[in-house]
């Protein structure tokens, strides 16, 4: 049984792709068979943030043409052997990807036994983020909790809701979370933040995981190794909780709360 | 919070304020979604042409797409002021 799962926000720059490394490097951990797909035709980033970008020679597109096989394109990651990469082209334009090219190639890897398959959104609605979205069971929409990516995801969900395969074939959409990433307690506690219960309540869908703001994030993409990577991260145990919640464990929102300041700071600040 | 927070003037709370605005917005969108692409403008024409009469706010005119099996239905409703503040602006 394999689960195709988007990874979408419409809205750029809100961490779709560091989402993406992470989840598909958290569900290998767990044993399971995953591949995560690059849909952003000609802005190819998951190879970086997966740290195998000098590994790539055959992309999407090529096998999506024939010009490669699948096995020729999936770059297997260096620390888990359960998990490949497939990056997304660098120098074609976006019209490369076909609806059927991309069924073509997801079946393919139901067939060679993978258990999720992780796809990568381009940000915006053009066709790689629709053809991203169509074939998923479920949807994982990236929030910052700020005005222009709530909406935007609220777009997104309107998408999800009609130009899916499921939509088309009457089935409904499948199962959408939210991953909030960026969020601040200290911010949200000062109120220049919107909060999670804010953000879950406007969009109408519940809450996969928090991210907070960290610096190892940066850190994480700097050198090429998921976040998730970093146990010692909050950022890093928030996207394993996130993992864990997805396989369908009962795990508790952690790093929602602004640490508690001692004396002597909160008379004298930080 | 420092000592020397006390001096400085306070910030609002924008974030109560973001939210606000997203739930007007974000309902507006939904209800327009997935109807034809003319609604918004619709919606803009019918709010000009009831300011002829009714002075009303800019989201008094709410539109709404309702699907059924017997067809679509537009649902349009207009929440006009309190009698005693209609103040109409033009004969």
């Amino acid at each position: 049984m394999t689960e195709t799962i988007v990874i979408t926000s419409g809205k750029g720059g809100v961490g779709k792709t560091t989402t993406s490394a992470s989840l598909a490097t958290g569900l290998a951990q767990r044993g399971h068979k995953t591949a995560v797909i690059d849909f952003d035709v000609g802005l190819r980033n998951l190879d970086l943030i997966m740290g195998c970008e000098r590994r790539v020679v055959y992309d999407f597109v090529n096998v999506i043409q024939g010009e490669a096989t699948l096995k020729q394109a999936l770059i297997r990651d260096k620390r888990h052997e359960n998990l490949y990469v497939l990056a997304a082209s660098q120098t074609r334009d976006k019209d490369a990807l076909t609806q059927e090219g991309v069924g073509r190639v997801l079946d393919e890897l139901k067939q060679d036994g993978f258990e999720y398959i992780v796809c990568d959104s381009p940000a915006g609605i053009e066709k790689g983020a629709h053809l991203a979205m169509y074939f998923a069971d479920r949807a994982v929409v990236v929030v910052n909790p700020e005005v222009s990516s709530v909406r935007d995801s609220d777009r997104i969900l309107g998408l999800l809701s009609s130009k899916t395969r499921r939509a088309e074939q009457g089935e409904g959409p499948g199962p959408q979370h939210l991953l909030l990433t960026r969020y601040n307690p200290v911010r949200v506690e000062a109120g220049e933040m919107m909060s999670v219960g804010d953000v879950e309540e406007i969009l109408g869908i519940p809450v996969l995981g928090v991210i907070p703001e960290s610096e190892q994030v940066l850190a994480a993409s700097n050198s090429g190794v998921p976040v998730i990577h970093d146990a010692g991260s909050i950022a890093g145990q928030a996207y394993a909780d996130a993992v864990a919640r997805l396989v369908g464990e009962d795990v508790a929102m952690r790093f929602l709360d602004a640490p508690k300041k001692g004396f002597f700071k909160r008379m004298f600040g930080t | 919070m420092s000592l020397l927070d006390f001096l400085r003037p306070r910030p609002k709370n924008t974030a109560n304020i973001a939210r606000e605005r997203l739930r007007i917005i974000v309902a507006q969108e939904r209800a327009t979604r997935g109807g034809p692409d003319y609604l918004p403008l619709l919606r803009n024409e019918l709010l000009e042409v009831i300011r002829k009469y009714v002075h009303v706010g800019t989201d008094a005119v709410q539109i709404n797409v309702e699907r059924s099996s017997e067809g679509e239905v537009l649902e349009l409703s207009v929440a006009l002021p309190e009698a005693g503040q209609a103040t109409g602006t033009s004969g």
